[in-house]
């Protein structure tokens, strides 16, 4: 593990969030440092220093976690993470249903489910954090993606996935795809949500343009360590007529 | 070959000729009299190219295709051999048919004694399954256009074929874990092949690694203290594999090589780290060709006069200021563009855009590390996807001029705004494509079909 202060955190006395990026050696494709990016600015301007914390296989896992941040890989990639998530997945499941705020893009997403059926058949086992199971589809899903969502509004982003997750009881959407595909192609729906857990296909990546989801995992994070939050909404440029440009192009 | 077959093979390059020339008057594409002529005889290629003495070359991989073709083909030139390229940048099968149209005669002879030939990894599969190709060099895999391939592996997978299918030697990037794998490739039950295949390296000195980063630790480590532990497996692994060629130290244009065994210094006329290293794969490559006969000073003169291909790195010179032209199109690319170039003492424009020649999935600006921009800024921020960079520039405290989703305009700010300064302008391909058909009207542009 490794860990780093923001440069200003030493010596003031301005409140800690501590920062969690699973996997970032082998599951950090398609832009997945974004969303770790502006989770940290987003806090930075509202007057949190962040620790950032990297979570490799092997790596000891640190004692306080506020927020935790995952991402897709290739399929060799989830081959490498995938035993060290097994042995964790306990670990993760406390901490999401204490309500700790998690974003698991893509692959990471696939994992936090049941299960993962390939395309032969061999079933590699998730941690069921999320009640979901995925299996593998005959064709790629990709390209640019809108869902409404009922928490967050409209949430822009773009999907490239082969696996097709299917929701399973009591177990709700991130939103419903008004462009694009979603989770399987079929019932119309994008990624999943439990507790402060947030599970999608979309990158983007996703957070800079829906700063939405951004300043909902933010909140959950600090309130969960400080009992409040100032919510005052950040001045950020361009994040509006990005989000216009993205959701005008085509599929 | 029989009566029948060589009548198709006349009609196809007579039919595909008339249409070369008919697309040519109305300024057209270049691979439809390409596909012409492959209706009319899928067997035109493998004929036409199949008969040519020392073989045929193919060169793929993600980044520096372009580039590294060029070289090769000026370093077997240089020695006196009669090369047949793609050098419209056409990297598909009719492409390379629409090429060889244009330099057949009316019997459909191709006049040339080596093809060397830049090949999309998707289409050089293609390709091979019509003409094994008797070497091929293979650079490097990294993410591109993944919303059009999918995974790295399914690329990596591409190249195999490609290594599979050919019958002489292959020329592996030594430092690239998924190329150097390739080399099983080469073993006796990969395919069918008659004799044993050879495999031979280029590579870099272990002090100039850290300049390229592979997309396994495409992570900054700037971010984190420490950063990701380097792969030290794979770099103990790329120590084992001797190189043919081997870049020893690289500072600006100056470079050196290790050249079986031997050092060569060179005064190159392309800058930048990565453009220097498809030197020693130019290297490898031409001296795999050429075998004991090369003749090694002509080698290092017509390496130091290979200029960049275009767009790769070009300088054009506007109100007589430099106005490089860098094409970035995935995220290794774009990082070893920004440590190639100091930005120091220049002015910047980044210019998006999301076609279909571009890649429309944008994640890929999120795992570019553009710290080497934040002392200077960026002037102009433009393309189809201006907000969506400036938003990623806003996201690593650099400061950002203006935003506009208009080149043309982007461009004239740009040029006008400090007529006294060098400037650089990192691009898409097709915003590429756009910009320089604007600068075209300001100076001297090499026009490209
Ligand atoms: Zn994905």
């Amino acid at each position: 593990m490794e860990t780093t202060g923001t440069t200003a955190a030493q010596g003031t006395d301005r409140p800690v969030i501590d920062l969690l990026q699973l996997y970032p050696r082998d599951m950090n494709i398609y832009g997945d440092w974004g969303n770790v990016l502006v989770l940290r600015k987003r806090l930075q301007l509202r007057g949190y220093d962040v620790r950032l914390h990297e979570y490799n296989p092997g790596d000891a896992f640190p004692p306080t976690v506020d927020l935790i941040v995952g991402g897709g890989g290739q399929d060799s990639g989830q081959n490498k993470i995938q035993a060290d998530l097994l042995a964790l997945g306990g670990r993760l499941k406390e901490l999401a249903d204490d309500g700790v705020p998690m974003l698991a893009i893509c692959g990471l997403y696939q994992l936090f489910g049941n299960f993962f059926r390939t395309g032969t058949g061999e079933m590699i086992k998730g941690i069921g954090l999320l009640n979901v199971d995925t299996v593998a589809g005959p064709t790629r899903l990709i390209g640019n993606t809108v869902i409404e969502s009922s928490e967050f509004g409209t949430v822009i982003g773009y999907e490239n996935h082969s696996g097709q997750t299917f929701l399973k009881e009591g177990t709700q959407p991130f939103g419903t795809v008004t462009k694009g595909e979603g989770n399987n192609g079929q019932d119309g729906t994008e990624g999943a949500r439990y507790r402060n857990v947030v599970a999608s296909y979309l990158h983007g990546s996703l957070l800079p343009k829906n700063p939405a989801v951004a300043d909902f995992l933010v909140r959950q994070a600090a309130l969960r360590r400080y009992g409040s939050f100032d919510d005052a909404p950040l001045q950020v440029p361009f994040e509006v007529q990005a989000r216009l440009d993205a959701a005008a192009r085509p599929r | 070959m029989c009566k029948v077959k060589g009548m198709r093979h006349l009609l196809a390059t007579l039919a595909g000729k008339t249409i070369r020339e008919v697309a040519k008057l109305r300024g057209g594409g270049s691979a439809l009299p390409g596909l012409v002529a492959e209706k009319i005889d899928p067997g035109f290629l493998p004929r036409s190219l199949g008969s040519l003495p020392r073989g045929v070359v193919v060169i793929s991989g993600t980044n520096g295709k372009t580039t590294t073709t060029k070289m090769v083909v000026e370093l077997l030139q240089g020695q006196g051999l009669k090369v047949f390229t793609n050098r419209t940048g056409s990297n598909f099968t009719r492409g390379v048919v629409a090429s060889a149209l244009g330099e057949s005669n009316l019997a459909g002879r191709l006049d040339a004694d080596i093809a060397v030939l830049e090949l999309d990894e998707a289409h050089a599969v293609h390709f091979v399954k019509l003409v094994a190709p008797r070497y091929c060099l293979l650079l490097n895999v990294m993410r591109d256009q993944l919303d059009r391939f999918g995974e790295i592996e399914t690329t990596a997978g591409f190249l195999r074929r490609i290594a599979e299918a050919t019958t002489g030697t292959l020329v592996l990037n030594r430092e690239d874990p998924r190329i150097a794998a390739l080399a099983d490739a080469a073993g006796p039950n990969s395919a069918s092949r008659a004799a044993a295949v050879q495999v031979r390296y280029f590579g870099l000195a272990p002090g100039l690694r850290p300049m390229f980063p592979s997309d396994d630790d495409m992570r900054s480590s700037a971010a984190v203290v420490g950063g990701p532990a380097p792969d030290d497996a794979a770099a103990a692994a790329a120590t084992l594999r001797e190189a043919d060629v081997v870049l020893t130290a690289c500072d600006g244009s100056a470079a050196s090589f290790d050249v079986g065994g031997r050092r060569i210094d060179a005064e190159l006329k392309l800058t930048g780290v990565y453009n220097v290293y498809n030197a020693a794969a130019a290297l490898a490559l031409a001296r795999t060709v050429l075998g004991p006969d090369a003749d090694e000073a002509a080698l290092l003169s017509s390496l130091e006069d290979v200029t960049p291909a275009f767009g790769r790195g070009e300088s054009l010179t506007v109100n007589g200021q430099p106005l490089d032209l860098v094409l970035v199109k995935n995220p290794a690319g774009f990082r070893l563009a920004l440590r190639s170039f100091p930005a120091a003492g220049y002015r910047t424009m980044i210019a998006i855009n999301d076609n279909y020649a571009d890649g429309r999935d944008m994640s890929w600006l999120w795992d570019v590390d553009f710290e080497s921009l934040a002392a200077t800024g960026v002037d102009e921020v433009s393309g189809v996807r201006a907000n969506d960079m400036a938003l990623r520039l806003f996201y690593e405290d650099v400061p950002v001029g203006r935003v506009d989703t208009d080149l043309t305009d982007s461009l004239e700010r740009f040029i006008d705004s400090a007529p006294d300064t060098p400037k650089r302008i990192y691009c898409t391909y097709t915003a590429m494509l756009a910009l320089r058909r604007e600068l075209g009207k300001l100076t001297n542009v090499e026009v490209i079909s």
